[in-house]
C-alpha cells in the first residue's frame, strides 16, 4: 500500500540508473542514516555503543570488501585476515612516523599500502581458480600473520607485541582513537565513514569495472572472448577488495580495539567475514551490512540467552554450545536460503509492492 | 605411459633430494651459522617424510569426498578431532582401544548419514561455494559437539605404539640418523590404509561405483547406481579414514581442540596433489613434509625461523603457477 512506485515516472536515463529509482527506497534509507547518526548515540549505552555498533560498522566494511573480491568477481579468498592485519599496522606505522598527518588520509594511505599487497597475492588467481585459489589465498594469510609477528619493527619493538592506537583527532578535539575518545565520537565517525565508503563501493560495482568483475564471475572464458582483459579485471578486483578490508583492518585496531596484535586478525577472522558475505549475499552491498549484522549479533544474543535459562552453566559449556548452535544456524540458513538475507530482504519488498492485494 | 612416469619419478627423486642438499651445503658454507651434515640433512628429510605421511593421512578424507561428490570438505578436521575425542572417551571407559576403535567406526558412520541426511541432500544442486560453507557450518557443530560431551582437556590417546626414537645406519653417517619409532608406526598404517583403499576401490563393487559417481554424476544415475547411498558410503569411509588419523595425530600430540586445526597442515598437500587424486595426496604429503621440515632446520635460521606456518602454502602456489590442477589432479579442460 505505501511501497507503490506508481506515478513515478523517470524521464531521463540518470533518473533510471540511480541508485535507489524507487522514492520510498530513498526516504528509507535517509530516514535510516538520520536514526543512526542522530537518535542512536543520544540513546544507546555505552555498552551497545562498543560491543555492538563499533565492530558492525568494521566488520561491514570488511564484508564489503571480501563481497568485491569473490561475490562481484567470484574469486573466493581465505586471505581477509592477513589483510586486515596489512591494514592496520600499515596505518600504525605510519601514524607513528608522521603524527601530524591527519587520521583519516592515515586510514586512506594504510588502505592503499593493502592494495598493493592484495595485487600481489593476487596474481597467482590468473592461473589458479576456484578451491585452488582459496588455498592459495591461505598463503597470504599465513605469511602475512607471520611477517607482522616476526619482525618487531612493525610494533615500533614494544615487547609485547601489541599495537596500541595513539590519540589521534580528525579536528581539533574530536579525538577518535586513544583513551580520550568517546564512544560516541567513534561512532559517528565509523558511520561517516563507513557509510561514505559503501556509497564508493556502491558506484564501482554500477560502473564499467563492477561490470566486467560480474563478467569475469559468471564465466571468464566468455568474458575474454568479448574483450575484457582478465587480468586487469582479477587484479583490479583484488586491489579494490584489499583497499576496502585494509582500511577495516586499520580501524578495528585504532577504534574497535584501540590496541591489537597480529593473533587478532587469524584464521578465524577471515572465515568470520566469509560468513558474513555468504549469509549476508553473495554480490551485495545491502547483504555485507546484513550478514555483518547478524555475525556480530549471534553470539551476543546466544551468551545472553544461555546465561538467562541457567546462569550457572560454566564458560567453557556455554562457548561449546554457542559453536554447536552457530554451526547449526548456518546449515540451517544455508538450506533454507542459500543466497542470503539480502535474497529475503529482496523477496520481502517484492511481497510488499503488491501488498494488500496480490492478485 | 604410466611406466615411463614412473621411470622419471624414480630417476628425478633422488636427484632433487641431493641437488637440495648441495644447495643447502653450499649455503652453510656461505653462512657460518649454519649447520649441514650430509648425515642431519638426511635426518630432516626423513623425518620430514614421515612427517609428511600423518599430512596425508588427513588429505585422504578430502580427496575421497572432493572425488565422489565435488564438495571441498572442510569439516575433515573436525571429523578428525571427533573421531579422537569419541575413542579416547571409550577407552577412558576402560574399554580395550580394538573395542572404542570399533565402536568409533560405527558412531562415524551413524555421522556420515546424518550429514548425508541433514545437510546434503536438501542442498543438491547447490553452487560449490554453498556447499564448502554448509561443511564449515558442520565443522563448527562438530567442534562444539565433541567438546560438549568428551570436555575440552587435553586427553592421552595411547594405544601402545612405541614412542622412543631409534638411531638408524650408524656406520654410514657420524651419529646415525635419529628417527623416531612412532612416526615409523604411523607411516606403515598410511601405507596400509591406501592399499586398503587402492584395493577398495578397484577390487570391490562399491568401489566401481564410486569411482562412477566420481567420474560422471549423471552418467551415474542413469545407469542405477543409488547416488545418495553412495554419498554416504563416502563420508563413512572418510570419517574412518579421519578415525585413522585421530588415532595417529592423537597419538602424537595428545587429543585436544588444536588437533581441529590439522586441517591447515592438510590443503596444501591437498593443493599440490591435486583434489582428485589419492596418489597425489600422498606424494603430496610427502614433498610438503619434506619441504617444510628442510626449509625449516636449514632456511630458518637465515630468515629468522618459525616459517613452518606458510611455507608449505608458499611452496604449493609456486607448484600450483606451473600446474593449476595440482600434481596429479585431473586436466582442467574448460568449455563455454
Amino acid at each position: 500500500m505505501f511501497y507503490r512506485e506508481a506515478g513515478q515516472f523517470k524521464t531521463s536515463y540518470r533518473t533510471d540508473q540511480a541508485i535507489f529509482p524507487i522514492l520510498q527506497d530513498k526516504i528509507g534509507l535517509v530516514a535510516v542514516l538520520i536514526f543512526a547518526a542522530v537518535i542512536v548515540p543520544a540513546i544507546a549505552s555505552e555498552y551497545i555503543l562498543t560491543t555492538i555498533l563499533v565492530p558492525f560498522l568494521v566488520f561491514s566494511l570488511a564484508a564489503i570488501g571480501l563481497n568485491i573480491l569473490t561475490g562481484y568477481c567470484g574469486q573466493l579468498s581465505l586471505g581477509t585476515g592477513g589483510f586486515m592485519a596489512c591494514g592496520a599496522f600499515f596505518a600504525f606505522k605510519l601514524t607513528t612516523a608522521f603524527p601530524d598527518v591527519n587520521i583519516i588520509i592515515v586510514f586512506l594511505l594504510a588502505g592503499l599500502g593493502t592494495a598493493l599487497v592484495g595485487v600481489f597475492f593476487g596474481i597467482p588467481s590468473l592461473r589458479i581458480k576456484g578451491f585452488y585459489l582459496a588455498v592459495a589465498t591461505l598463503a597470504a594469510q599465513f605469511f602475512l600473520l607471520w611477517v607482522f609477528n616476526k619482525f618487531d619493527w612493525w610494533h615500533n619493538y614494544s615487547p609485547s607485541g601489541v599495537i596500541a592506537a595513539p590519540p589521534r583527532a580528525v579536528f581539533g578535539d574530536f579525538y577518535i582513537t586513544g583513551t580520550e575518545a568517546a564512544p560516541w565520537a567513534k561512532y559517528i565517525f565509523l558511520l561517516a565513514f563507513v557509510a561514505a565508503l559503501a556509497l564508493l563501493a556502491k558506484n564501482l560495482v554500477r560502473s564499467r569495472i563492477g561490470r566486467t568483475w560480474m563478467a569475469i564471475r559468471d564465466m571468464d572464458i566468455a568474458a575474454e572472448i568479448i574483450g575484457i582483459r582478465p587480468m586487469f579485471a582479477k587484479l583490479s578486483a583484488f586491489a579494490v577488495s584489499s583497499f576496502f578490508i585494509g582500511i577495516s583492518g586499520a580501524l578495528w585496531a585504532f577504534i574497535y580495539t584501540g590496541s591489537v596484535e597480529a593473533l587478532a586478525f587469524e584464521i578465524t577472522r577471515s572465515f568470520q567475514v566469509l560468513f558474513m558475505i555468504i549469509l549476508g549475499g553473495l554480490g551485495s552491498i545491502l547483504g555485507s551490512f546484513l550478514g555483518a549484522a547478524f555475525i556480530v549479533l549471534l553470539p551476543i544474543v546466544l551468551n545472553i540467552g544461555l546465561q538467562s535459562i541457567d546462569s550457572s552453566i560454566s564458560v567453557a559449556l556455554i562457548s561449546h554450545v554457542e559453536f554447536m548452535i552457530f554451526g547449526a544456524l548456518i546449515i540451517f540458513f544455508l538450506i533454507v536460503e542459500p543466497h542470503g538475507l539480502a535474497r529475503l530482504w529482496q523477496i520481502g519488498k517484492e511481497k510488499l509492492r503488491l501488498w494488500p492485494f496480490p492478485y | 605411459m604410466p611406466q615411463r612416469r614412473i621411470a622419471i619419478w624414480i630417476l628425478a627423486v633422488p636427484l632433487v633430494i641431493a641437488g637440495l642438499g648441495l644447495i643447502f651445503q653450499g649455503l652453510a658454507g656461505a653462512y657460518p651459522a649454519l649447520y649441514f651434515t650430509w648425515g642431519f640433512f638426511f635426518e630432516a628429510m626423513i623425518g620430514g617424510l614421515l612427517q609428511g605421511v600423518m599430512y596425508s593421512l588427513v588429505a585422504l578424507g578430502f580427496v575421497l569426498i572432493f572425488k565422489a561428490s565435488g564438495i571441498f570438505n572442510f569439516a575433515q578436521g573436525s571429523l578428525v578431532l571427533f573421531a579422537a575425542l569419541t575413542m579416547v572417551g571409550f577407552i577412558e571407559f576402560g574399554l580395550h582401544w580394538i573395542l572404542a576403535a570399533a565402536i568409533t567406526v560405527a558412531i562415524m558412520i551413524a555421522v556420515a548419514i546424518a550429514i548425508e541426511r541433514v545437510v546434503l541432500r536438501p542442498m543438491v544442486n547447490q553452487a560449490p561455494i554453498i556447499l564448502f560453507m554448509a561443511t564449515i557450518g558442520i565443522f563448527y557443530f562438530l567442534d562444539g559437539f565433541g567438546q560438549l560431551i568428551w570436555g575440552s582437556d587435553i586427553k592421552i590417546l595411547n594405544i601402545g605404539i612405541p614412542t622412543d626414537p631409534q638411531f638408524f645406519l650408524e656406520g654410514v653417517f657420524e651419529g646415525g640418523i635419529l628417527i623416531n619409532s612412532f612416526d615409523m608406526v604411523a607411516a606403515a598404517v598410511g601405507a596400509v590404509l591406501v592399499a586398503v583403499l587402492a584395493v577398495f576401490f578397484h577390487k570391490t563393487r562399491i568401489g566401481r561405483a564410486l569411482r562412477a559417481v566420481a567420474d560422471d554424476h549423471q552418467a551415474a544415475l542413469s545407469v542405477g547406481i543409488p547416488l545418495k547411498t553412495i554419498w554416504a558410503i563416502v563420508w563413512s569411509v572418510a570419517g574412518i579414514v579421519a578415525l585413522v588419523a585421530g588415532i595417529m595425530w592423537g597419538g602424537k600430540l595428545g587429543v585436544q581442540f588444536s588437533l581441529a586445526l590439522i586441517a591447515f597442515k592438510a590443503l596444501p598437500v591437498l593443493i599440490l596433489g591435486g583434489f582428485t587424486s589419492i596418489p597425489g595426496a600422498i606424494v603430496g604429503g610427502l614433498i610438503i613434509g619434506a619441504g617444510e621440515q628442510v626449509a625449516e632446520v636449514f632456511l630458518g635460521p637465515i630468515i629468522g625461523g618459525a616459517i613452518q606456518d606458510w611455507f608449505a602454502y608458499m611452496l604449493a602456489m609456486v607448484f600450483l603457477l606451473f600446474r593449476p590442477q595440482g600434481l596429479f589432479g585431473e586436466k582442467i579442460i574448460e568449455r563455454v
